[in-house]
């Protein structure tokens, strides 16, 4: 080789530390495949709930996108909607609002959960707390009447209002053997969030991304685990008064939370182990709240607190260096 | 928790890179024409430079001692070719560092000064390890330890296990592989001659990607005993000395220690190779064998070289570089050196250069940590990657140290990993460095 040919080499390579290549997950990649997973849950929501949901959705995404565009702009950083994870923020918190919801109080959840969940920590990466999360905890808090205000499936536009089978259980005392049937609640004919109540369709979801290598199936497997064992307990100690685990499972946000929320990356343990007690303790308290609690439902809250302890999780599960072991 | 469901013996973690070695895994050794320069780096492995002998005018053959071991944890180096030496320089080697150079212009071959050939047959132990210390023999798994080193434990050590890697974890690379179904008999006969240096068995480790290798090393030893075959299932970085030994052994080297210290010593298939051709043949460890492969390379093909050839020289020969290369390394896609002298030569330890394309080694912009866990997951020694970076980062050396960073055997899994695309091996090596620095700091004011 010549010294011009080196020279003109040299000038188009390029130096970089170690390793020279990397696995086909980028982060944006994954970003893209969690919204692809959301269409599942979503479709069964428009189906059962009707065509005006996907506004509701809509709206929640434009705040989410909105919101994130003009912090990153006042910020004078780099717009990074193209990252995927303020329309994921805006997706999830679409999905897990009652179906009817007026679409401004979806746009102000997005905008709370992108900016106060979210972009005060320092955007992605550095947030404690599941942003969607955030963002509908503070609608509940906001607006606790429309956010309670369930209208019945089977493409009821508006006005039917239903008690979802959570509340049937809940305050009306009714457990499994009365209100709703297993198989109900595991196609999601039933009232609840928009993209909540379908448990096949958020299973779908989850083959995917655990096949993607997006989801850590620790998660959703810890969770069903603990929720299981917990409620089964209470199911044994008194069948007629507690519902059955299965019951439990397919209820409400459960699925949902394990697949969608309490699966975050940026929210959940680093550890494997770390995401063991995590899973389960999530499931402990949403079990406490669902049966002792005054709420019907605890998922939200039981994923929140949990967001809270995983530094300290982090810390106690750091894992054995290989060889140290004793 | 669920250690029933990992392959037995296999650690935890670990990664799947694309194996890549249809691009030259066919190609036999083939020996390049002689280059006219040659440059031979006084430190060609692990421990202190060699002495120069040499000086610039003298005449030399191949096969001539040039530089001795200054220490016990060196080795000499020999002549690859004839020829004059021009001048003794300062010259980056592969690694970059810049190291004192023989420059020798060649001339013709004629017949080789060679050490006299050994009988290993009726050779005792004492003259087989001084032979091998003699010619120069460093490992050729990559981190270029004398041989010799690691062939003579301190009394006390007790040694039950020879190892032979030939795992070639390294995606591309297919150096061992050709070595395996060319040069079988040197392999088993320079296997015979390590046995029976230490007195022990050996097995030879090695991956499930390579059946046609697999295939005539079992022909070949047939129902023999006291060397075995141990075929183990493809995830890199099975070939890491503390994998492999914990995959053959089902022991744990503790951090800080030697394989030595559960009775391990290993050695890679080349080095078998040069120590058979060492006491067999009398000849030093004066070649290089080398996969020129990746997608940037206009002919994949693996050569024979003398050491001390410029990279320059490999390229042009393998038919240069294609229009869409970016990088050239020394070494393996996950922990080659990004070469940016291209006249640097080619050494004793060089396993492969590989020539990728921005397709195959796509250099992602980089965003925060994401928390994801899955270089935890992935980290084969059960380190925090994601915090030992941020450690160095933060300059937090101590806390660098007290989480283990100086066991990082820098293997790559996790920024190969990495959805965020952190460079965390490059921060994890910055922050090793300053670890040690402090270390011998403490060790010299105490």
């Amino acid at each position: 080789m010549d010294a011009a040919t080196a020279v003109e080499l040299k000038n188009k390579t390029i130096l970089t530390s170690t390793p020279h290549v990397h696995s086909k997950l980028s982060a944006q990649k994954a970003m893209w495949l969690v919204v692809i997973s959301l269409l599942p849950p979503l479709v069964m929501g428009v189906i059962y709930f009707g065509l005006y949901q996907l506004v509701v959705v809509l709206a929640a995404l434009a705040g989410a996108v909105m919101t994130e565009s003009a912090i990153k702009y006042i910020r004078k950083q780099k717009i990074t909607i193209l990252d995927g994870s303020a329309i994921i923020t805006g997706l999830l918190l679409g999905l897990i609002v009652p179906p009817g919801l007026n679409p401004v109080f979806a746009f102000i959840g997005s905008v709370v959960a992108i900016g106060f969940g979210k972009e005060v920590f320092g955007g992605l990466g550095y947030n404690i707390f599941n942003p969607a999360l955030v963002g509908r905890a503070f609608l509940q808090a906001a607006y606790p009447v429309a956010m309670t205000t369930w209208s019945a499936p089977a493409m009821a536009v508006d006005t039917v209002t239903k008690a979802t089978p959570l509340s049937l259980f809940k305050f009306e005392a009714i457990a499994s053997k009365g209100g709703v049937d297993a198989m109900s609640l595991f196609l999601g004919n039933v009232g609840g969030s928009i993209g909540e109540t379908s448990s096949i369709a958020i299973l779908v979801g989850m083959v995917f991304l655990i096949a993607m290598k997006v989801l850590n199936w620790r998660v959703p497997l810890a969770m069903i685990v603990g929720l299981l064992l917990f409620s089964g307990i209470f199911w044994l100690i008194d069948p007629t008064k507690f519902a059955s685990p299965i019951h439990h499972l397919f209820m409400g946000g459960f699925m949902f939370g394990a697949v969608y929320m309490a699966s975050d990356w940026v929210t959940s343990p680093v550890t494997n182990k770390g995401i063991w007690i995590y899973g389960m303790a999530i499931s402990l308290i949403v079990v406490m709240i669902r049966l002792f609690g005054g709420l019907p439902e605890g998922v939200m809250y039981a994923i929140l607190i949990m967001n809270g302890f995983v530094p300290l999780i982090n810390r106690y599960t750091k894992p054995v260096i290989f060889g140290a072991e004793k | 928790m669920f250690k029933s469901l990992v392959h037995p013996g296999s650690f935890k973690g670990g990664v799947h890179p694309a194996e890549a070695k249809e691009l030259s895994m066919d190609f036999p050794f083939e020996r390049m024409p002689n280059p006219k320069m040659i440059y031979l780096p006084l430190s060609q492995h692990a421990g202190k430079e060699s002495k120069l002998l040499v000086a610039k005018g003298s005449l030399v053959k191949k096969g001539e001692l040039l530089a001795e071991p200054d220490g016990f944890i060196s080795a000499p180096i020999h002549s690859p070719v004839n020829g004059a030496v021009t001048k003794i320089s300062k010259t980056a080697n592969l690694s970059g560092v810049p190291k004192t150079v023989i420059e020798i212009s060649v001339s013709e071959e004629s017949e080789p000064s060679y050490l006299e050939a050994i009988d290993f047959k009726t050779a005792n132990k004492t003259e087989l390890l001084d032979r091998i210390k003699e010619a120069g023999i460093v490992g050729m798994g990559g981190a270029a330890f004398p041989a010799f080193v690691k062939l003579s434990p301190p009394p006390g050590k007790k040694i039950d296990k020879l190892i032979i890697n030939a795992a070639e974890c390294e995606p591309y690379l297919t150096r061992d592989y050709r070595l395996m179904l060319e040069y079988t008999d040197e392999l088993i006969s320079g296997i015979e001659i390590l046995m029976k240096i230490i007195g022990v068995d050996c097995v030879i480790g090695i991956e499930d990607n390579k059946p046609k290798a697999v295939e005539i090393l079992k022909n070949k030893l047939g129902n023999r005993t006291d060397i075995t075959v141990r075929v183990l299932p493809v995830k890199y970085p099975q070939g890491a000395e503390k994998m492999l030994i914990y995959a053959v052994t089902g022991k744990k080297v503790p951090p800080g220690k030697l394989p030595m210290d559960v009775g391990v010593v290993m050695q890679n298939v080349g080095t078998a190779i040069s120590v058979f051709r060492a006491v067999a043949l009398g000849e030093p460890q004066i070649e290089a064998y080398v996969s020129v492969t990746g997608g940037g390379i206009t002919k994949p093909r693996n050569i024979i070289v003398p050491v001390g050839t410029p990279v320059s020289e490999i390229l042009d020969f393998c038919g240069g570089l294609k229009p869409d290369a970016i990088k050239v390394v020394a070494g393996g896609p996950m922990m080659g050196n990004n070469l940016y002298d291209y006249n640097a030569p080619v050494m004793k330890a060089t396993s492969g250069l590989l020539i990728l394309t921005e397709a195959e080694s796509q250099p992602g912009e980089s965003i925060p940590c994401l928390r994801c866990g899955k270089c935890i997951e992935v980290c084969p020694v059960n380190l925090m990657p994601t915090r030992l970076s941020q450690y160095s980062k933060l300059q937090r050396f101590e806390d660098a140290e007290a989480s283990g960073i100086l066991v990082c055997m820098e293997c790559g899994c996790c920024a190969y990993e990495c959805p965020a695309n952190i460079p965390l091996v490059q921060w994890i090596k910055l922050g090793k460095k300053e670890v040690m620095k402090i270390k011998q700091q403490e060790r010299k004011s105490a």
